[in-house]
């Protein structure tokens, strides 16, 4: 196959890219520039972008004999994926920018574009099995980013190649090293690439601007604190509250709910965080199974899963779930299992 | 493979590669006194002498860089200090908005750390600088004037004689980047009546990393390397004594052989540019079709992404440029392409063909076997 290797500068991506060239395909390999003002260099395991990650890129390429460019996507990632994250927030919402550029970036404009310049599809870096059109978890359960891939539809999926499904990210160190690439060792990326000093808060705080409001105990329904910003909170949240009258029952609290119109933020007890019930907004099956349905529901990146009923709602699903989950926010995704096959994804819009 | 991308780089000439392992392999610094010190001070100076003879300029008039990037440097930075020196009003630079961006970003760093204002001079359709323009900005003010010889892009050749003649009628000192022109067209320092002028040695057969300044006697240039005092004390550096036999080699060769290669390429590529629109009829051929480098030629395709015909040139053995990228490797639209009054679209959808002295009909014939597919192919690309 001719297949087009998008390279971030980190170990996955070049193991990704050096296995499908092993397999005998065509590969030719392209990053993506997704930062309008690139930082010269890398900064310990935080953002992505930079001239250094673009020259890591490269110089897997010239090891691997491949040809290189790079695609400068940033207006695209900016518009669909920076100021959605921004407006998401905006809204009271929890998104999760990873999924939204697999969504809307890799697997969208870049697959697009590849498919239209004559490959026959992209291959990443994902820890994720896809085996005819199948998508399901890596082996490398820690790893496992079968979650923000959820998203894609079949047919994304059918021009999709995901090498590493079947390794782990020790194994992939390791072909790394074997096959002298210089990024096996490179320290991982863990935070929101397009916030390089890890301050979510303060980069919401730039571009929304000071929003204060008050902070309701949900138990009593007096104000028990202000804020500067309900965008600067997260369902489930009980750091930097700042509350300014005890709770009656000295317990902790946590933010149950953002309600952005009246700017408030309500907290209350660990116990008013548990949901039972989630509707969801139109969801993308990748494999499509008849409703009602019992299978089992991610909420949250690496979070746990719950065994759980799904029936039709509108234009999305209805989630019972089995066992309470914890801190669910509107904008999270809710992507449904069948053991570890994908079965589907879709966003929450709001949990009971 | 058909290598179609000489403005970007020419392959080194047989001759440069034997007169510059013949230097290496004689050890010595050419500032030191002794005979191995002596032996290569000669081969500088002997250089220093074939690079003038080549380009029309007084051996002393001859400063050796580090190649396009620094003389451009020099010039711009150092012309500008040294006339700011002797009159602090001196501030303003007068520079074509369709430079290089070893003037460009020179020029934007004076004006964002030195007090410099900047007037760009603006292009026609086809890129070139009228004198009129150049002489309705001038003032007491101006520290200096700088306008390519040729573009690198579109290959438009500016009206330099005329330009550096008004420069001269109000006393201000006159740099023009050279660097296309040397091999394709006829260059004497001294007749063209600039005073400084940027020349680097892999754009006609030399090595990379070589250049010269050509700077005339009585023009004042603040240094930006200070030490030995080398090169009348304006570039200080030890002198890279085979790279400087090479680039005079080259420089000898290229400027000897410049008539022959130009006429040789001027057909090569007249056979291509008609070749392109036949293939292509809807394809806009970019600058001044008459005044141009002879080995130029540069399209836009409507409807398809410079980036994606390079790729898929590229993939089918045929090497080209869309004319700028950034040291990251992101193609940005082309700030010539819009001086010239073009939108950012159509920018985008340009492609640069560049011939030299090793360009073949075979070359012509391989960009002719695969273009018109390749822009098929190109225009399914969603356009950004």
């Amino acid at each position: 196959m001719r297949l087009l290797a998008a390279l971030s500068g980190g170990v996955d991506s070049a193991v990704a890219a050096a296995l499908a060239v092993e397999a005998g395909h065509d590969v030719t390999a392209v990053h993506l520039a997704l930062s309008e003002m690139p930082a010269a260099l890398r900064t310990g395991s935080r953002g992505c972008c930079s001239r250094e990650d673009a020259r890591d890129a490269g110089r897997v390429a010239d090891v691997l004999g491949i040809p290189f460019y790079v695609w400068d996507l940033a207006e695209q990632f900016r518009e669909d994926v920076i100021n959605d994250f921004v407006a998401e927030y905006a809204a009271g919402h929890t998104p999760n920018p990873c999924l939204r550029c697999n969504e809307k970036v890799k697997f969208a404009a870049v697959l697009d574009r590849a498919l239209a310049l004559g490959f026959d599809a992209v291959v990443t870096g994902h820890h994720a099995s896809l085996t005819d059109g199948v998508l399901s978890r890596s082996v490398d359960l820690a790893k496992d980013q079968s979650y923000v891939l959820a998203v894609l539809t079949p047919e994304q999926l059918a021009a999709t190649v995901l090498p590493l499904g079947g390794i782990t990210k020790e194994q992939v160190r390791e072909i790394a090293r074997d096959r002298g690439l210089a990024v096996a060792d490179k320290a991982e990326s863990y935070d929101i690439c397009f916030i390089a000093d890890g301050d979510t808060a303060g980069f919401l705080r730039d571009r929304l601007g000071s929003q204060p409001g008050p902070v309701v105990d949900a138990l009593t329904g007096a104000v028990v604190g202000e804020h500067d910003g309900a965008y600067a909170y997260t369902v489930g949240q009980r750091r930097g509250l700042a509350l300014t009258v005890p709770a009656p029952d000295g317990r902790p609290r946590y933010v149950l709910s953002i309600e952005p119109v009246s700017r408030t933020v309500t907290v209350g007890p660990a116990s008013a965080l548990d949901v039972s019930r989630v509707l969801t907004g139109r969801p993308v099956w990748s494999s499509p199974r008849p409703l009602p349905l019992a299978c089992e529901v991610q909420l949250r990146a690496h979070g746990m899963v719950h065994a759980c009923t799904v029936t039709p709602s509108g234009d999305g699903w209805q989630l019972a779930l089995d066992t309470a989950a914890r801190g669910v926010a509107p904008g999270q995704a809710a992507v449904l299992y069948d053991g570890d096959t994908v079965l589907g994804s879709a966003t929450v819009s709001s949990a009971a | 493979m058909a290598y179609l991308d000489h403005a970007a780089s020419t392959p080194v000439l047989p001759e440069t590669v034997a007169a510059m392992a013949a230097a290496m392999a004689q050890p010595g610094n050419a500032s030191s006194l002794h005979a191995a010190g002596r032996r290569a001070r000669r081969t500088v100076e002997e250089s220093r002498e074939a690079v003038a003879a080549a380009l029309g300029a007084r051996p002393s008039e001859v400063l050796f860089t580090g190649g396009g990037t620094e003389s451009d440097n020099l010039a711009v930075k150092g012309i500008y200090w040294a006339r700011r020196t002797a009159d602090p009003r001196r501030t303003r630079v007068l520079a074509s908005s369709v430079e290089h961006h070893a003037v460009l970003d020179a020029v934007e760093w004076l004006v964002a750390h030195e007090g410099a204002q900047v007037t760009w001079l603006e292009v026609d359709t086809v890129g070139r600088v009228h004198p009129d323009v150049l002489e309705a900005a001038m003032d007491d003010d101006v520290a200096l004037a700088t306008v390519m010889w040729a573009n690198n892009e579109v290959g438009t050749v500016q009206p330099v004689v005329a330009l550096a003649e008004v420069a001269r009628r109000y006393g201000v000192p006159f740099h023009t980047d050279a660097v296309q022109a040397v091999g394709q067209l006829p260059v004497d320092f001294a007749a063209s009546g600039v005073d400084a002028m940027t020349v680097t040695g892999h754009k006609f057969g030399g090595p990379l990393g070589a250049g010269a300044l050509l700077l005339g006697r009585d023009v004042a240039c603040t240094p930006l390397l200070h030490g030995g005092g080398q090169e009348r004390d304006v570039r200080s550096g030890t002198f890279d004594t085979p790279a400087l036999a090479g680039l005079a080699t080259a420089a000898t060769l290229a400027t000897v052989r410049q008539p022959e290669t130009a006429a040789r390429l001027a057909r090569l590529r007249d056979d291509l540019v008609r070749r392109v629109l036949a293939a292509v009829p809807d394809a806009v051929y970019n600058g001044d079709p008459v005044d141009r480098l002879p080995g130029n030629a540069h399209f836009s395709f409507p409807g398809c992404e410079g980036d994606s015909l390079l790729l898929l040139l590229d993939a089918r053995g045929v090497e080209v440029s869309t004319g700028s990228a950034c040291s990251s490797g992101v193609a940005r639209p082309s700030h010539v392409l819009v001086a010239m009054g073009q939108d950012e679209e159509r920018a985008r959808s340009s492609l640069r063909f560049s011939l030299g002295h090793s360009s073949t009909p075979e070359d012509v014939d391989a960009l002719l076997d695969a273009l018109p597919g390749v822009v098929e192919r190109a225009r399914r690309v969603p356009v950004r």
